[in-house]
């Protein structure tokens, strides 16, 4: 190769760099630097939050549902009567219900009666946040899974592609389905979707996840995924645990002891 | 040109008189569902898309099936074609426009419908669908438009217009085949979870959608003595009668891959829809009215002997658009959903306000084609 040609290459290269350069920065969706999803892999990243939860559903007391209420109060999240217009963040299901996928011969009595909590499971590859089309859902820096209520359109395609019925859309207006009005989190609109945000406004405070605190068995566990000396990570490595529909991929960040 | 919709005889205004009082009703019922919210619908937690997704569905495969006419027309000369095509054309249009009406209607905030442009997200396969949507509706109507405008004239249509043209024709298939992606990329939803989604959708669409452009041709040929042209008829007939057997192919590679290989996940949404499931079993007799009606109506079509007579042929052809349908324009959608993540069987029924913004947006697709098949009849027969 001559001199001149590879000079040429060497411009046209930088002159391509340059352009791509200025279209990312114009169209931000083009940039070609990725969102970074190093804390994701299915194994840990040191330094980098990936928050977690594990359920011993050993401790979750038959026809307690006081995760449920602090939840639901501390957020505002209306009740209404019959399933079709419902919302819930949390919420107690059978153990068939919960993992449809696991093997379901000859249960003992004692798991067949056994409830199950069921929230979003603040996938490590949401299909959720995939599927919306403004990013309205999205997946934050440690790894929790939020909504932009103000951004949502009300398409309800994270609720087609959430394979864990951990969304809720807002069919009415939610506020005459508020009992107490908490002054720690919004209250929504007509029109748009919402789910568990593992309590980020407390976390941002220090403080734990509503439904860990309210616990009176101490079934829930909170706690830094990346971290090895989290409890989270001492139980994950002392117990044997699952997670809802592993097969899909999706990683969720909510572990059982069964 | 578009005054040429504005002249017709008495039964041309009692057809657009009617449709406005059907847009009427249709506007109203939105009116309530905007300020009550999508709460007055039948669609809830679980089933939480119903008629107008599944509508929306329906009606991009007839927007699909104009290709069946612009390809061969374009691609391989087949003047049969010439008097059909811009029919095929318009009837895209106006499907397109329907698509996107049955979208709006489902927004829970239609008024930030442009936040889908402010925050462009191309790993969204909705992004994709609003582009392809609205690039086949700019195609089919610049096009078409064009093409019958330059005729008017007598003058050859202007080059640019093949150009737009050719591109119609990949992009019909994008169109399906995006809209398949939107249902077949969700891992939790195993009736959809299938490669063969796409293709199903494109030999529905073709099926349906060539199905309609033959009853289009004979409502034309009645109304206004527009006549498409027996070949061309027959050709469409050959070609719906095709597309109908690849796509009862295709629903039986679906019942062979769920129920020979056993897997519960993929068996239960097909048998909810065709035998019930836990004793419920809202879509069975619906299922299987599709199923019959649509193997009659390809049988039909593919004996020489019976889709030669006029009285079959458009019995065919009602049959095959009313099997597909119920297959995509409900049982696909809202079998979709069922069982629901947590296992459940749920009953979805849509309410008379759901229905009649349903009618609402028909009448206005069927408003707009009827005008711009007015303007196309009218220049055709000027000659």
């Amino acid at each position: 190769m001559n001199q001149q040609r590879r000079e040429f290459l060497k411009k046209a290269g930088l002159g391509a760099l340059a352009g791509l350069g200025a279209a990312a920065g114009i169209i931000p969706t083009f940039a070609l630097e990725k969102t970074d999803p190093s804390g994701f892999p299915s194994k840990p990243v040191p330094g980098k939050v990936r928050w977690g939860m594990l359920i011993d559903t050993r401790n979750c007391r038959e026809g307690c549902a006081e995760c449920v209420a602090a939840c639901h109060f501390t957020h505002n999240v209306p009740d209404f009567s019959g399933t079709k217009n419902e919302i819930k963040w949390i919420w107690k299901s059978p153990y068939e219900k919960a993992f449809p996928t696991s093997s379901l011969q000859f249960p003992s009595h004692d798991l067949e009666e056994r409830e199950v909590l069921t929230l979003c499971n603040h996938c490590a590859e949401p299909p959720c946040t995939k599927a919306c089309p403004t990013e309205a859902t999205f997946k934050r820096w440690d790894g929790i899974v939020s909504m932009d209520y103000h951004r949502c359109i009300g398409c309800r395609f994270c609720m087609a592609a959430c394979p864990y019925g951990s969304r809720s859309f807002n069919w009415q207006d939610p506020r005459p389905g508020i009992a107490e009005y908490s002054k720690t989190y919004p209250t929504r609109e007509r029109g748009v979707v919402e789910k568990c945000n593992f309590c980020s406004e407390r976390l941002v405070k220090g403080q734990e996840p509503a439904c860990v605190e309210a616990c009176p068995g101490k079934a829930i566990t909170f706690g830094d995924l990346n971290d090895p000396s989290s409890r989270i990570r001492v139980l994950l490595e002392e117990n044997e645990t699952v997670q809802r529909k592993p097969e899909l991929g999706t990683l969720p960040s909510v572990f059982y002891i069964i | 040109m578009i005054e040429k919709a504005l002249k017709g005889n008495r039964s041309y205004w009692a057809w657009v008189a009617l449709l406005l009082v059907c847009i009427g009703i249709g506007l109203s019922a939105w009116g309530r569902q905007m300020s009550l919210g999508l709460g007055v619908t039948g669609m809830g937690r679980d089933i939480s898309w119903g008629v107008y997704i599944a509508q929306f569905t329906f009606l991009v495969g007839v927007a699909a099936s104009a290709v069946m006419v612009v390809l061969p027309y374009y691609l391989h000369n087949q003047k049969a074609f010439s008097k059909i095509v811009i029919v095929g054309e318009f009837l895209a249009v106006s499907a397109t426009v329907m698509c996107m009406l049955f979208i709006l209607a489902d927004m829970g905030k239609p008024q930030r419908v442009l936040n889908v442009l402010r925050y462009p997200s191309p790993h969204s396969m909705v992004f994709w669908d609003v582009i392809v949507l609205n690039g086949y509706l700019l195609l089919n109507l610049v096009s078409g438009w064009a093409v019958l405008g330059a005729e008017r004239k007598g003058v050859a249509p202007p080059s640019w217009t093949k150009a737009l043209i050719y591109l119609s024709i990949p992009w019909a298939f994008s169109i399906h085949t995006v809209t398949a992606f939107l249902y077949a990329g969700n891992p939790g939803r195993h009736l959809w979870l299938t490669a063969v989604l796409a293709p199903r959708f494109l030999a529905s669409a073709f099926a349906a959608g060539t199905a309609i452009l033959i009853l289009i041709s004979f409502i034309l040929k009645k109304t206004s003595g527009f006549d498409a042209g027996q070949e061309a008829r027959a050709k469409l007939t050959v070609l719906a009668a095709y597309a109908g057997v690849a796509n009862i192919f295709l629903l039986g590679t679906e019942f062979f891959t769920a129920f020979y290989s056993n897997v519960p996940a993929h068996m239960h949404s097909l048998q909810y829809l065709f035998f019930g499931l836990d004793g419920k079993g809202q879509f069975v007799p619906w299922m299987w009215l599709s199923l019959v009606t649509g193997v009659a109506s390809v049988l039909v079509l593919l004996a020489p002997r019976l889709r030669s007579r006029t009285g079959w042929l458009v019995a065919a052809c009602t049959g095959l658009v009313f099997s597909i349908w119920i297959d995509k324009g409900a049982g696909l959608i809202i079998g979709g959903f069922i069982p629901t993540p947590l296992d459940e069987i749920v009953v979805y029924m849509p309410t008379l306000t759901e229905l009649s913004v349903t009618l609402g947006v028909w009448a206005i697709g069927l408003l707009l084609l009827t005008m711009l098949l007015k303007v196309a009849v009218a220049v055709k027969t000027q000659e």
